[in-house]
């Protein structure tokens, strides 16, 4: 990726900080410690009142339950980011496919082709880029933020959407990631089991790549 | 031989070519540069591997540039 140049999109989030490894670090934390915040008391709740009294556990599974359903949803939210979304544009995704193929090496190429995501190796971690979102896999393959971004003309076909977020990623890698919205960050094996089944091995790639 | 391409609603389209010695060639490229700038398209030049640059005004020595729309969080 290129060094020295502002992606020109920052100009319209001027309050944002810029988005570094510091940033994700802490971001990473924060949202470890928020999944513990929501899942311990319920699961506490749930021990503790089978403990005092067995004839509650009905209430308790629903405690439990909660410390299991709430973080699958946050994780659910994450994954979607790179759900395919828009109009499908079948007539011009050729053209734009073969145009995206230019700009992936040969094993990127073949693992787009078959998940739908772009692998781009950057400094911030390994990146996933999908047609309104993009992943990034921490440096270490421990971690995964999930972020919302997408090219402001969604009429374009689903190969053109990823490589507009492609280009403006290659442009300046921490101006693309403080452009985007931040969705979720936890571990991988998280995100994992809410992708969709042919965009997992995207997801193995990128730890692999990461680590 | 370069090419100005523009990522549209068609997969691509290319609006210009020409070449380092072609002089008219590379002033139509420009103004058709510089006519997608003004409806709001961004100039990328990919320069390699995993690298591109935003470029504001049409590089002669460039193989490729392409328009591309803003980004925007979602």
């Amino acid at each position: 990726m290129t060094d020295g140049q502002a992606l020109p999109e920052l100009a319209g989030v001027p309050w944002r900080r810029a988005t570094d490894e510091r940033w994700l670090l802490r971001w990473g934390r924060i949202w470890q410690a928020w999944t513990l915040l929501y899942t311990v008391p319920f699961m506490a709740a749930g021990v503790g009142m089978v403990l005092l009294s067995p004839l509650s556990a009905p209430v308790a599974a629903v405690a439990l339950a909660h410390a299991w359903i709430i973080p699958e949803l946050y994780a659910f939210r994450g994954a979607s980011v790179v759900r395919p979304k828009g109009p499908r544009n079948e007539g011009a995704e050729t053209v734009a496919q073969g145009l995206l193929g230019d700009l992936l090496g040969h094993d990127e190429r073949e693992l787009q082709r078959g998940t739908g995501l772009a692998l781009e190796p950057g400094r911030l971690g390994s990146w996933l880029v999908g047609e309104a979102g993009a992943l990034l896999v921490t440096p270490g393959g421990r971690r995964v933020h999930c972020y919302c971004v997408r090219t402001t003309e969604p009429e374009l076909p689903p190969s053109d959407r990823v490589a507009h977020l492609l280009l403006a990623l290659r442009e300046d890698e921490q101006g693309f990631a403080t452009v985007a919205n931040h969705a979720f960050a936890g571990a991988p094996w998280r995100v994992r089991r809410r992708l969709p089944a042919q965009m997992r091995p995207a997801l193995d790639a990128a730890r692999g790549a990461a680590r | 031989m370069a090419r100005l391409i523009r990522m549209d609603g068609t997969g691509h389209t290319t609006l210009a070519e020409w070449t380092t010695g072609d002089d008219t060639a590379f002033d139509t490229a420009t103004r058709e540069f510089l006519g997608q700038l003004e409806l709001g398209y961004i100039g990328t030049m990919p320069d390699g591997p995993r690298s591109a640059t935003h470029v504001r005004e049409l590089p002669r020595d460039a193989d490729l540039v392409i328009m591309r729309r803003p980004i925007a969080g979602g």
